[in-house]
């Protein structure tokens, strides 16, 4: 018996049971296109992580304080006061890989403008600090080192204080107003740039000289932190170096003391992300992998079914000449195609259903081919596995039982 | 005689074991059915005569004894070659008709063959609607056996069983669920078919369905009670004998 032969038989016999056909192929679809959906979606996910993180800066490397033990008590990083603006000015003049570093201290504060107010974050950092973190003025202009050595009150403002504390249509540029009891005068305001991929708001900030932070605001003489900007992408390691050399002798550590500072590249950061988006990938996986695996379950409980139900079709059609390889075949290929039609709409419901999440989400909707082809190549595996047994059974039926059956 | 032997069974013994008791359903048959023979098998319950339908249908093996069918020793034979014997020398027609439900008569009459792949696809549709024309069918070719009376699903199984042209059609009580007209009809069909040629194997309770053939083999409790001819009545004229009906 020839495969196409075969295959219309069990088509036919599929369709004399539509509904039955269609529930039973219903766990496939729901399995296949989950695991399509998730797969997508981690992709999407991780891509748009990629996107946020080289958005936060150009080739950006990041100088953090680090959890720091002093006789033999843990300190906590956000106590540490190590780093200084000196550090800055050191990594500035002496790392050749660097281009452009800027200190960061940043404040909350209650801003008011005359009847309006927002709780808001102020950072501050040198003129260097946009560029770093790839913000770009809209209206006015930033300010200059003359401002950082005067600790002048300016501020540049984001997209998203603009709206709550200024009327539409009107102009922010050269209004003043107040952080907490700080008043200030707006000098610029920044491009919008919406959510980060953690669903931040970037556009939620005021820049200010990282001078007038330190004194007018917060009173202290550290910083929290350093941003720079590598030369390029190929020298973040070396600049990575560099800055570790000169902060280890600024800060007077000894060989084989702990650092008191920790240097973060983007691509690092980037890699923390995806290891984290993988993980939660993988958990979802798996967990649609499970639902595909009931599907599997489900056709062969289905096929079970099929089989006793139709024992006397199964004794006609030995009677008539039908050899016991072409039962088993023929229950086989019936529940192959339930479950490659089974996998096919699930493909394409996945596809659907992750494009539906990835507009909502407006993440970046990419398809995986391999997870594709796998998913594919699974169904019909699984078609054959669990079709396997039962077709078994129907091959060994007793023709002269089977006739009699009712 | 002179036509050769389609069926030759010698000393058929076919022994059950049930439990720890062995059941002798057959002990010791032996006949011979000749090319264009229309045979009754009759007997009661418990006779032998469902073991005996079986065996000659290949559908199951005798335990002692010989059976040639079309000359070829079914003896040892695997299932594969035994399945091989059915789809092409032997045609069934069962009491309960047996029809693949939600499947046209058509479609039902070409289920033999697709188990033949030296049929081809075209072959097989002319030779299922020829079959079908034999039973008087031709204009119900597309009806789903549920759109057809008890009568005409038995002429489409009965077109199912013709259309592999076997050496001989085995009908196991093939009128045992219609009404009496309907069965007259069945066996002028039957008769129709002989007179072309065809070999009929006929089993059968009912005496007055043997009439209509023209030899009865009797067999009680595995034995052959009595093998002869029969005093052949034309099952048309019975049909035409029968009171008219005219409840509908």
């Amino acid at each position: 018996m020839d495969i196409l032969n075969l295959i219309r038989i069990s088509a036919k016999a599929l369709l004399r049971n539509k509904t039955r056909s269609a529930l039973s192929m219903l766990g496939i679809v729901i399995g296949i296109a989950a695991v399509i959906a998730v797969v997508n979606l981690g992709e999407g996910l991780k891509q748009s992580t990629a996107n946020q993180l080289s958005d936060m800066g150009t080739n950006l490397i990041m100088v953090m304080r680090a959890n720091q033990r002093r006789g033999g008590v843990s300190m906590g990083s956000s106590n540490v006061q190590s780093l200084k603006v000196k550090d800055c000015e050191l990594i500035a003049k002496n790392a050749k890989n660097i281009t452009m570093v800027s200190p960061v201290v940043n404040s909350g504060g209650q801003l008011v403008n005359g009847s309006k107010n927002w709780s808001g974050t102020v950072y501050g950092g040198s003129p260097d600090y946009l560029e770093i973190k790839k913000y770009e003025i809209a209206t006015g202009v930033n300010f200059t080192d003359e401002d950082v050595k005067k600790y002048a009150k300016v501020g540049v403002i984001g997209h998203t204080i603009v709206e709550e504390l200024f009327d539409e249509g009107e102009d922010p540029i050269g209004k003043t107003i107040r952080v907490g009891n700080i008043p200030f005068k707006v000098i610029g305001t920044l491009k919008e740039r919406g959510e980060n991929s953690m669903g931040m708001d970037q556009d939620d900030l005021v820049v200010m000289p990282y001078s007038t932070v330190q004194k007018r605001m917060l009173g202290v003489d550290y910083i929290q932190q350093i941003v720079c900007s590598a030369a390029s992408e190929d020298v973040a390691e070396a600049a990575v170096e560099e800055i570790e050399n000169i902060l280890r002798a600024s800060h007077k550590i000894p060989d084989g003391g702990d650092d008191d500072f920790e240097v973060r590249t983007q691509q690092e950061m980037l890699e923390m992300m995806s290891s984290m988006t993988g993980m939660i990938t993988t958990v979802l996986v798996a967990i649609a992998l499970i639902s595909l695996l009931v599907g599997c379950i489900g056709i062969m409980n289905i096929m079970y079914v099929t089989v006793t139900e139709r024992t006397k079709e199964i004794g006609l059609r030995m009677s008539i000449g039908a050899k016991n390889s072409a039962i088993l075949l023929q229950f086989l290929t019936e529940s192959i195609i339930l479950s490659l039609i089974g996998g096919v709409i699930g493909l394409l419901l996945g596809i659907g259903l992750s494009y539906i999440v990835a507009l909502v989400m407006s993440l970046p909707f990419i398809i995986n081919p391999l997870w594709m082809v796998i998913s594919f190549v699974s169904c019909a595996v699984l078609g054959l596995i669990s079709g396997f047994f039962p077709a078994l059974k129907a091959s060994q039926t007793d023709p002269i039982n089977a006739l009699r059956y009712e | 005689m002179s036509t050769p032997s389609i069926i030759k069974v010698e000393n058929l013994k076919r022994t059950f074991i049930v439990g720890s008791e062995q059941v002798h359903a057959l002990k010791g048959v032996s006949f011979d059915i000749c090319q264009g023979e229309f045979v009754s098998i009759m007997g009661s319950s418990g006779s032998g005569k469902s073991t005996l339908l079986n065996i000659l249908g290949c559908l199951d093996q005798p335990t002692a004894g010989e059976y040639l069918i079309d000359g070829i020793s079914v003896r040892e034979r695997t299932k594969n070659e035994l399945s091989e014997i059915r789809n092409r020398k032997i045609g069934f027609v069962f009491q309960s008709y047996n029809l693949l439900p939600r499947t046209s008569a058509l479609e039902n009459v070409e289920l033999p063959l697709v188990y033949n792949s030296d049929v081809s696809h075209k072959e097989r549709h002319e030779r299922a609607q020829h079959a079908l024309e034999l039973v008087g069918l031709k204009d119900r070719m597309g009806h789903m056996p549920n759109q057809l009376s008890g009568g005409q699903q038995q002429r489409v199984a009965i077109a199912r069983a013709l259309v592999n042209d076997p050496v001989i059609v085995l009908a196991d009580e093939a009128t045992g669920n219609l009404d009496t007209r309907t069965s007259y009809e069945i066996m002028s069909l039957f008769q129709s078919l002989h007179e072309q040629g065809k070999t009929i194997a006929f089993v059968t309770h009912e005496s007055d369905i043997a009439v209509f053939t023209s030899r009865t083999i009797f067999l009680r409790d595995g034995h052959i009670l009595r093998d002869e001819p029969v005093a052949t009545k034309s099952a048309t004229e019975a049909l035409a004998a029968l009171p008219v009906e005219n409840d509908y």
